[in-house]
């Protein structure tokens, strides 16, 4: 199970039906608030922080997904800073940074890797 | 490399124009010629914004105002000392030794030393409670001291001091005061008139202003208590802010044997140089053209000097335009050119309203044709237009009043910002003209204020520049033929107009559909939520399913309006504000039930805030249990149609208004739009229901009906306009029908009904030439495009209620069944709220 990094731990998060197409979901695992999207649009998953570091708001897996130029991105839904879903790098706000996580999609579930 | 021919430049002071000096230098260089740079600053902290130093109070932090992080000077290869002062210079060796015993050598030194509150020597001034107003170590010392204070004071009533007094206000203090030696406030910027216009403004906001005060005595034990003046008058105060102006920071270059001036500055020549060639004098510390310019634009405009110098060029520093325009605690305050001549020099105008506090002069030349300086005060809208019309030498129009009274014969005044020359300077703060604006949208393509911003840097200062760089965009754009539209975003090549009628004609009803068959990429959060509104609007199904969810906006994704802390509001439709008291108990119980935060909300109806996304459902199970429906306050979509009690109860009334609004909520409920939309209906002509702020409104006459459109309340007020009068109710319908759908179908996104017909040409009559008089003949097609939404309405809120699948959506987590644990609640008043976000 941990073939891509050595210390990658990976973590069942929910099936694949759990999280909408083309929108989030937030899973809880291990005390922390991870936001998983299923960008059903580039047949891609991400997962990132749930917290916006922004205003301290746990609702990132709220946002609305979509992309800049190809870089694919979130919108927080509070004050729409948006970030990148590959790097969490916040792209109008050079200040803010969210982390982002490895997502495994195998058998219909979601791991989500700490 | 060669390392003979590095050039070691050291800047002293890490301020704005100390910092802007290094980026200049690097942009221009680009790392080409062999420049080795080291900073040294006195502060702890690398440069940040000074101009919006009273925004820390207003909630911004010392990070959001940092002109550049540390990396940044890491990055481009600058070495940055921080809390180390420059406390020696030796030009001989040509080396200067800093206090922690740093010693740099260098070929040019950059004296970027700023300057120092000015503290007059008033006995007391060293007592606890009395501070200056420079840094943010000032701020943070003055905010805490804040906490114990009830009454405040500041010396000084320029510019700098009523910023200080914001501070104070903003920090919550019982009383702020303002104590001027002068006659009057910003004696060097405003003339008499114009300061006693400031100053009702800001004794209406609650400043208390002293003028004529020489302060004798700061008095008080080891804290300050009170101002002794020399009239023999007390002011009570616990603390005190001075901001009596600047004093230059020329102590080091004094003890280098640089030539300074008697009352303070470094003296340089015209292009920024010393008494020593190899040391240069830029900001507020050097005294150029026998003065301190105490702005910030022609501090940048000195480092600019500076660095086309060092690299190579040759470049004068010029006596420079103090023309300043400023928001001071809500009032815009401005002077431009010659703000003070007199007649018989010129010809002034003068426009004085006290009722709305605006205060305008205009100074023309003794020909009438140039505008030669002035000052507005209340509203400066028109500053960038007048600024540049006196710089520019512009022959002024035959009636100038125009310039500041606007046009009132009904044709266009002048043809704006296009009528510049090429060389009028557009963006003041980075010395960008017209012609370079335009050169960077004609030739080189960009066309976003973004691309302007970042190519040119125009408009990153203090932005007021945007509007017209806008203008000279859209300007250029025309005159080069492109047919301007404002085109949704990167994914979508079209106006919302054309979205809109596209998805109609292929009658496309998901995101994915319109995405493929009209757009490109994955979509983003400025277009999902207009086709979301789109579907809607055209065909009124739930817009929670099949696609539709995930592309909803914040609120309409869960159908309720998200709060601090991620928690959620709830607001039942109350058709016309009217409720029976088994509904009133109702919302009580479900409120109770559900540790709920109730509210009367303005459009007459109740908001219980504080619910957790997971108890939405079983919430709106209880509420249409009673026979409630959704009220729609999170969507972009009808609102409330607010009533006065009318001819049913009131004396007055002379026709049946609630009933009446009762109908109209009701016809126009879960109507999708282009913005949210609000109603009213009077029963009479003393129009308690406020009518006339409505984005359409109905007012009772003897005879029936009078409808106005396109009214605003919010933060641009505007009245709503009469369209039709005495009609009855049917008629009235019919053409709030056509009216609604027309908005609908033409609106920009996020435009409300005030804004789209400003932005309408031919204005009012056209819109009533439409609605009223069906000039196009479209009337009977918008009746039954309404008639269309209005047949299939469901509330939403029920349909999600009866599906399993779409309330399985409304829980924080996916794995487990629990609430978000981090939302946290204070008790307040007998209820509760949410913990205040940081």
């Amino acid at each position: 199970m941990t073939e891509t990094e050595s210390k990658v731990i990976w973590h069942m998060a929910c099936h694949v039906e759990d999280i909408p197409e083309d929108g989030g979901g937030c899973a809880f695992i291990e005390g922390k608030q991870i936001a998983i999207f299923n960008f059903a649009r580039r047949g891609e998953w991400f997962a990132t922080d749930n917290e916006c570091p922004h205003r301290q708001q746990m609702a990132v897996a709220r946002g609305m997904i979509g992309s800049q130029e190809d870089e694919p991105k979130v919108a927080c839904p509070f004050h729409k800073k948006t970030f990148s879903l590959r790097s969490g790098q916040c792209l109008n706000d050079e200040s803010y940074k969210i982390s982002t996580f490895p997502v495994m999609v195998k058998e219909n579930r979601v791991y989500i890797g700490l | 490399m060669n390392v003979q021919s590095t050039i070691r430049i050291v800047v002293i002071g890490n301020g704005m124009v100390g910092y802007k000096f290094c980026e200049k230098l690097m942009a221009r260089n680009k790392n080409q010629d062999p420049f080795s740079i080291t900073v040294f600053g006195e502060e702890p902290r690398a440069a940040y914004d000074r101009v919006h130093l009273s925004e820390f109070f207003a909630g911004k932090s010392a990070d959001e105002l940092t002109m550049a992080p540390a990396e940044w000077y890491a990055e481009n290869g600058i070495r940055l000392f921080l809390s180390d002062p420059v406390v020696d210079i030796d030009r001989e060796e040509k080396l200067v030794r800093s206090h922690h015993g740093h010693i740099v050598y260098y070929d040019y030194l950059i004296m970027a030393t700023g300057s120092g509150a000015f503290v007059p020597s008033i006995p007391g001034v060293e007592k606890d409670g009395v501070f200056v107003y420079r840094t943010i170590e000032d701020l943070e010392l003055i905010q805490s001291y804040a906490r114990k204070a009830k009454r405040g004071a500041v010396l000084g009533g320029g510019l700098l001091g009523l910023e200080a007094a914001k501070a104070l206000l903003d920090l919550g203090l019982e009383e702020a005061h303002v104590v001027e030696f002068a006659q009057r406030l910003m004696p060097r910027q405003i003339d008499e008139a114009g300061s006693r216009m400031l100053q009702s403004q800001l004794e209406a906001l609650g400043l208390q202003i002293h003028l004529n005060k020489s302060t004798q005595e700061i008095a008080g034990g080891e804290c300050i208590k009170g101002m002794q003046f020399a009239d023999s008058s007390f002011l009570d105060v616990d603390m005190l802010v001075i901001s009596a102006g600047i004093r230059p920071r020329d102590e080091l270059a004094k003890i280098a044997g640089l030539e300074t001036h008697p009352r303070g500055g470094i003296v340089v020549d015209n292009f920024l140089r010393t008494s020593d060639p190899n040391i240069f004098a830029i900001g507020e510390c050097a005294l150029a053209h026998h003065m301190i310019y105490g702005l910030i634009a022609p501090g940048y405009e000195m480092a600019e000097v500076v660095v086309a110098n060092l690299c190579g060029g040759s470049r004068e520093f010029l006596p420079f335009d103090m023309s300043t325009k400023l928001k001071l605690i809500g009032t815009d305050v401005a002077s431009f050119g010659d703000a003070f001549i007199e007649e018989p020099a010129c010809k002034t105008i003068r426009y004085e309203n006290k009722a709305k506090g605006v205060y305008k002069r205009i100074n023309v030349s003794a020909d009438g044709k140039q505008l030669l300086g002035g000052i507005l005060v209340g509203d400066a809208e028109q500053y960038n237009m007048l600024l540049q019309t006196c710089k520019g030498k512009t022959i002024l129009p035959p009636d100038p009043e125009d310039l500041i009274l606007g046009s009132r014969g009904g044709e266009e005044a002048g043809a704006g910002v296009m009528s510049f020359p090429d060389d009028a300077l557009i963006c003041s703060c980075e010395a960008v003209t017209k012609g370079m604006i335009c050169h960077e949208v004609g030739e080189n393509g960009h066309t976003t204020i973004d691309a302007i911003k970042k190519c040119c840097k125009a408009g990153t200062g203090c932005g007021g520049c945007v509007p017209m760089v806008k203008d000279l965009i859209q300007g250029v754009l025309k005159q080069k033929g492109v047919y301007i539209r404002n085109v949704v975003c990167e994914h979508f090549d079209h106006s919302r107009q054309e979205l809109l009628d596209l998805v109609k004609i292929n009658g496309l009803r998901t995101y994915n559909a319109v995405l493929n068959e009209f757009g490109k990429g994955d979509g983003c959060e400025v277009c999902k939520p207009l086709v979301a509104s789109i579907l809607a609007s055209l065909w009124n199904e739930n817009i929670l399913q099949k696609d539709r969810a995930p592309i909803q906006d914040s609120n309409d994704r869960y159908l309720a309006n998200i709060q601090k802390g991620g928690t959620y509001s709830v607001v039942p439709r109350i058709p016309g504000g009217e409720i029976t008291p088994e509904k009133l108990i109702v919302i009580g119980q479900v409120a109770q039930r559900y540790g709920l935060y109730t509210k009367i909300t303005g459009g007459q109806r109740i908001d219980m805030f504080g619910a957790h996304l997971g108890d939405l459902p079983s919430i709106w199970e209880e509420l249409i249990n009673a026979g409630f429906e959704s009220g729609h306050a999170y969507g972009k979509s009808l609102r409330t149609v607010k009533s006065c009690v009318g001819s049913t109860w009131c004396r007055f009334g002379v026709q049946d208004s609630v009933s009446f609004a009762i109908e109209v909520e009701d016809r126009y409920k879960g109507l999708r739009s282009p913005h949210k939309l609000k109603s009213a209906v009077s029963g009479c002509v003393r129009e308690c229901a406020e009518a006339q702020s409505k984005d359409f409104g109905i007012i009772a006459t003897e005879k029936g009906w009078n409808l106005y459109v396109c009214g605003n309340g919010g933060s641009k007020p505007q009245h709503a306009q009469l369209i039709a009068t005495d009609v009855d109710k049917e008629t009235c319908i019919r053409l709030i029908d056509r009216f609604l759908m027309f908005y609908i179908k033409t609106a920009d996104p996020l435009t409300r009904t005030a804004t789209w017909l400003n932005k309408m040409e031919g204005g009012i009559n056209y819109l009533k030439a439409v609605v009223v008089d069906d000039v196009l003949g479209i009337g009977a097609e918008l009746e039954r495009e309404i008639q269309m939404l209005i047949d299939v309405y469901q509330c939403e809120w029920k349909e999600v209620v009866e599906s399993p699948e779409l309330r399985k959506r409304f829980s924080h987590f996916v794995n487990v069944p629990i609430k978000d644990p981090s939302i946290q609640f204070e008790p307040m008043r007998s209820q509760k709220r949410v913990k205040e976000w940081s």
